[in-house]
């Protein structure tokens, strides 16, 4: 059995999500769901395990031995992320259990989880791979699935957001592809442990630097890189605000993923930053998206739209540190990818607690809310801290890294700019709470009170886990280290 | 010169790629747009496909033999017959992703009736007042 | 208890303590007597340290270790001479500031008591966190919780007016603290490898040039609770707080907070030989003593006595500033010193402002004629508290200053004693006139009915103020429990000058660092 973990961390939803189709009973969706994203968790743990204490796991799929066959290949990089897009949606499944999803008709329900788990699915297949043209399938896998999550918002600017969010994510998917098209040509494999044995020999062509570019924006695009970020205001902002939390703790976090994958095991990070020089590019646009992504925050009247452009100006930090191409900045980058998460993510369900309350996310419409729903807003003030970067939050430690990274690539600029982003995200996160704890009392409303357990719960997971990563940072800064450590020795 | 005439199937996809991502750019209508991308996706599964081919090679099938054998006969030329397949791949996703797109305008249809992209705006800025 | 112990006690009281107010915050009495029952074991703790500081060297000092937060970088707290001092003085000022909240929220029927003294006990919490860290990353982390815990507190009252100074507190403390106090401690890092405190500093080798001044720079502004001109203008706009806050901020936990962190960095982070010999403080001296002379004269200008008190404190804040810029034993000397006698005599001054706000509804000066009739101790008490902040004897307040100016000859600045003569004049300017008027001037003459209104208001109030009002009817006196904390600290000021020595001797291994190097000359 556990010899095929591997396979059946995404074949366990795979299968699920047409079960859920045939299974039109609402309860045992919904059971079936919760079940499968724990024992997804479930599998994830116990393959990290395996690698910490093992080394690199390789499967071959159906038996057939790469690099002809697909290989599923888990280092301490994906194997960190497979928990952690496993833990969001173990967490995110059960919430709001026993109330109404938003925006899901009477009788379509069994069709919501079954997109759910494809997305689940996906996100899973993407990290878990190691052939090429897998993680195109994955990808969009995950991605059909997510245009259809967003489309079901209450709102019906939802279904425009889908739409552009799948133009866009669609043209990024099939430059992705034309990428992998172009590395076949010249290598004759799409195995990436083999393309990065065989490619040292064709780098120098131009189809290769094709290759590479094409790649690299379809993954932007993913990723939301300023100035390909436009689908990701809108889709956050419109979707159901669970699948918000759900997409924005894991969608742009396996993209990150692909990029560094592209990068460092691809193509190499001598290719890349020496040859190509993708951090003249990268640096300026993360800055930039740092900068303008928390700025357009505080100009938000609805909270998730903020948080959206608050998302934008957090993946810039994540793009920042890989740009730097140093220990502390890939670090940075990626236990931030693990910090953000846990931040938007709980976040997210917070905005969600509040809407199943107050039926709007409009910030206007939450003055004095703190009154009402004490645990929900000492909630957002803590998510809040950690956007801020207060030490004994996971933010801050980020921004150790960050900083640090900086520091050691001799730009004090930047490293004053990353503090600087930090003051921004001070002013959009104050102005929420101003709102919340003082602007006059919430209308005299009987219903305003915190939302279930069943939402609660879940949100308080996210949240607690935001500030015990900020002491215990065993499992994250030194996950992201050892795998940082990795990708770099490989590149050498 | 010869020889940029002869790369003549990446000129077809360098054309399929850019007016796909032109129509997707430039056209309003959301059906059109839809248009756009699949042309556009069509354009990357020509590249593969005309990757396959080698320069006189025969289609990728091993002639069958005496007793439901197969032959391998290694003096002849195959074409690659991988990026066939993963085309088959890529045409399912494209499908998938058209029919999507098109559900989503049918019930953008449904709320806004119509599928023009500026007028949608132009409903959304009036309903915002 | 072990020393170890006896650290994470001090620094879990008080927090045990807010969860203890928050649980019985139904129950005011209750919930009072969890603040005094808190803090009178808070400090009994603390003081349980201090002979076991006094008694060992650098080497051996006590400490508690709770985890490592990333490599290199512990949550960690060590007790030195120092923070032991800040400590006492914290935990030791938290009893009569919290019996004195107590008389100053039933005075005046103040709402939200509950997140009132919840938040004061994490401020202390968080103050107690500072005074015992033993690296840069535990004291950024208490400087941060200080920084909030204390925001609900300066936006007590929840109007506009509290909405607009909790953003110029926040702002300016966050802004200050981000920017450049992280900065500062990154850049620390990145130099040499380690954020602990080391007597004789960590810099040594590792940097110099610019670089040191710009380090020092980086972690004197980014102390924004220093209130080191700029970043001076929260503590003005904190005083729409109520007075126990204020006297919280201003001789308690805050402000204290900032200076301590800037002689830590000093002592610890630079070495006062290490600063000394790069000269590398010259400009902070300078800086300091602009803070100080500018804010002496803006507080002049101010009618309003809380806004009079605040800029005052701007300029005493800049004594302890300079103190440790002049990077000679003397100088860093008294300003730590300066730590004690200053929080003593500002919190005297303080309950003061609050006890004739209290009691007659007046915050002007130029309202408080003739009110040293009506209110005695009070007026006496702000006598003895302007005394020791003007630096005469017999108040603590003297010594203070004579080891600054001994520290500012012994590095051949004697200009900076001109500076500490002339805001010591300054300080007569601003503080004499209101003692002068209360006890001199006569009353003016709406004020009597006023009074005797206010008297029957109180009447009916708290039993405390009836009982002095009974005793001395003739007064019309805040309530008991806010004189009497006043009182009681306008003595210690008298106190300290008796005991400046046994303080003189606490601090001194702090300077152990200089003396090889006068050993060698």
């Amino acid at each position: 059995m556990t010899a095929h973990l591997p396979v059946l961390q995404i074949a366990l939803p795979l299968v699920a999500a047409p079960l859920c189709v045939l299974l039109r009973n609402r309860m045992a969706v919904r059971g079936l769901t919760i079940l499968v994203s724990w024992l997804c968790l479930g599998i994830a743990l116990a393959l990290l395990d395996q690698v910490q204490s093992t080394g690199v796991i390789s499967y071959k799929l159906g038996g057939w031995a790469p690099p002809v066959g697909i290989e599923y290949r888990i280092d301490l990089l994906n194997a960190y992320v497979l928990v952690l897009v496993a833990a969001i949606g173990a967490v995110v499944m059960p919430f709001g259990l026993g109330t109404n999803e938003p925006g899901v008709r009477e009788g379509q329900h069994h069709l919501y989880y079954a997109a759910f788990l494809l997305c689940l699915c996906g996100l899973l297949g993407i990290t878990i791979t190691g052939d090429a043209f897998n993680v195109f399938v994955f990808l969009e896998i995950a991605s059909l699935s997510s245009y259809t999550l967003i489309s079901l918002g209450q709102d019906r600017r939802a279904l425009t957001a889908g739409f552009s969010y799948l133009i866009l994510g669609s043209i990024g998917g099939t430059f992705i592809l034309v990428g992998i098209g172009m590395v076949y040509m010249m290598t004759g494999t799409l195995n990436m442990m083999d393309i990065a044995e065989r490619i040292p020999l064709v780098l120098g062509t131009r189809t290769i630097w094709m290759a590479f570019a094409f790649m690299v924006i379809g993954t932007f695009i993913k990723l939301a890189v300023f100035p390909l970020h436009q689908w990701l205001p809108n889709a956050y902002s419109y979707a159901p605000p669970v699948v918000s939390a759900f997409l924005a703790a894991t969608a742009t976090k396996v993209s990150y993923y692909v990029l560094a994958r592209i990068i460092f095991t691809v193509f190499g990070a001598a290719f890349v930053f020496e040859t190509m020089g993708l951090q003249r590019l990268l640096m300026p646009l993360s800055v930039l998206a740092m900068f303008l992504g928390s700025a357009a925050a505080i100009y938000q009247t609805d909270l998730k739209r903020l948080l959206a452009y608050s998302s934008i100006a957090q993946i810039g930090y994540m793009t920042l540190g890989l740009s730097f191409a140093n220990l502390q900045g890939l670090t940075g980058g990626i236990v931030h990818l693990f910090n953000h998460a846990l931040m938007k993510g709980g976040l997210f369900l917070v905005v969600a607690g509040i809407v199943y309350r107050l039926g709007s996310s409009n910030i206007k419409d939450m003055r004095g809310l703190g009154r009402k729903m004490p645990i929900t807003m000492a909630a957002f003030v803590l998510g809040g801290l950690s956007l801020i970067g207060v030490p004994g939050t996971v933010g801050f430690i980020s921004k150790w890294y960050l900083v640090l990274a900086a520091l050691e690539a001799g730009s004090m600029l930047i490293a004053f700019m990353i503090l600087a982003s930090s003051l921004l995200a001070v002013l959009y996160v104050w102005r929420v709470v101003e709102v919340m704890y003082f602007a006059g009392d919430a209308e005299a409303n009987p219903e305003l009170r915190d939302p279930p357990w069943s939402m609660l719960i879940p949100t308080l997971v996210l949240i607690g886990a935001t500030v015990w990563f900020g002491f215990q940072t065993d499992l994250t800064a030194g996950a992201a280290s050892d795998a940082a450590r990795m990708l770099l020795e490989v590149a050498k | 010169m010869i020889e940029a005439l002869g790369l003549w199937n990446y000129w077809a996809v360098i054309v399929l790629m850019m007016i796909g991502l032109y129509i997707v750019i430039a056209r309003d209508n959301l059906v059109k747009k839809m248009m756009g991308l699949t042309i556009f996706q069509v354009a990357a599964i020509m590249l593969y496909v005309s990757m396959g081919k080698i320069s006189g090679g025969t289609a990728p099938i091993l002639p069958e033999g005496p007793n439901h054998s197969v032959v391998y006969d290694p003096s002849v030329l195959y074409s690659n017959p991988l990026p066939h397949v993963l085309m088959l791949t890529a045409i399912v996703v494209g499908v998938a992703t058209t029919a999507l797109g098109l559900s989503i305008v049918v019930r953008i249809y449904e709320a806004y009736g119509t599928v023009e992209e500026d007028e949608i705006v132009a409903i959304e800025e009036q309903a915002g007042q | 208890m072990s020393p170890s112990t006896a650290i994470g006690a001090a620094i879990l009281l008080p927090l045990l303590g807010a969860i203890g107010i928050q649980l019985t915050g139904s129950k005011p009495n209750l919930r009072e007597a969890v603040t005094i029952i808190t803090s009178l074991l808070t400090f009994a703790v603390v003081l349980t340290l201090f002979p076991v500081v006094t008694a060992v060297g650098p080497g051996n000092r006590p400490e508690l270790e709770l985890l490592t937060v990333l490599p290199g970088v512990a949550l960690a707290f060590q007790v030195e001479p120092l923070g032991m001092l800040y400590a006492l003085v914290a935990s030791g000022l938290w009893i009569p500031t919290g019996l004195y909240a107590i008389g100053y929220c039933r005075g005046h029927d103040e709402q939200n008591q509950t997140r009132f003294f919840t938040c004061f006990a994490l401020a202390i919490f968080a103050a107690l966190g500072i005074a015992f860290s033993r690296n840069l990353f535990t004291l950024f982390l208490f400087y941060e919780v200080l920084t909030l815990s204390t925001y609900p507190l300066v936006t007590h009252y929840g109007n506009d007016e509290a909405k607009a100074a909790g953003r110029t507190y926040l702002g300016i403390l966050l802004t200050t603290s981000v920017l450049f106090l992280l900065m500062a401690v990154l850049w620390t890092w990145n130099l040499t490898g380690t954020l602990e405190f080391k007597l004789g500093g960590i810099l040594a080798g590792k940097a110099d040039g610019p670089v040191v001044a710009m380090l020092l720079a980086l972690y004197a502004f980014g102390t924004g609770k220093a209130a080191l001109m700029p970043f001076h203008r929260w503590l003005p706009a904190a005083m729409v707080a109520p007075t126990p806050v204020s006297a919280l901020l201003h001789a308690v936990a805050i402000v204290k907070a900032g200076v301590f962190t800037v002689l830590k960095v000093i002592v610890y982070i630079f070495g006062i030989s290490f600063l000394e010999d790069t000269g590398a403080s010259t400009w902070l001296m300078y800086a300091a003593a602009f803070t100080l002379l500018c804010s002496s004269v803006i507080a002049l200008s101010k009618d309003n006595l809380k806004a009079r008190l605040a800029y005052s404190t701007i300029s005493q804040l800049s004594y302890i500033v300079l103190g440790g810029a002049l990077a000679t034993a003397a100088g860093v000397l008294g300003g730590g010193l300066h730590i004690a006698m200053h929080a003593m005599g500002k919190i005297t001054l303080f309950f003061c402002a609050g006890a004739i706000f209290v009691a007659s509804h007046k915050k002007k000066i130029s309202d408080m004629d003739g009110i040293g009739r009506a209110m005695p101790f009070t007026m006496g008490a702000f006598f003895l508290g302007s005394m020791s902040i003007i630096g005469l004897p017999p108040m603590g307040g003297s010594w203070s200053k004579w080891y600054l100016a001994l520290g500012a000859a012994d590095g051949d600045n004697a200009i900076f004693i001109a500076v500490l003569m002339i805001s010591s004049l300054l300080s007569i300017a601003y503080l004499m006139p209101v003692v002068g008027r209360a006890f001199l001037f006569p009353a003016k003459p709406s004020d009597h009915g006023h009074d005797e209104a206010h008297g029957d208001h109180d009447h009916g109030h708290a039993p405390a103020s009836g009982l002095l009002s009974k005793v001395f009817p003739e007064f019309h006196e805040a309530p008991l429990l806010c004189v009497a904390p006043l009182c009681a600290t306008a003595i210690g000021c008298i106190f300290l000058f008796v005991f400046a020595e046994d303080i003189y001797d606490l601090l001194l291994p702090i300077t152990q660092d200089l003396l090889p190097m006068t050993a060698e000359r």
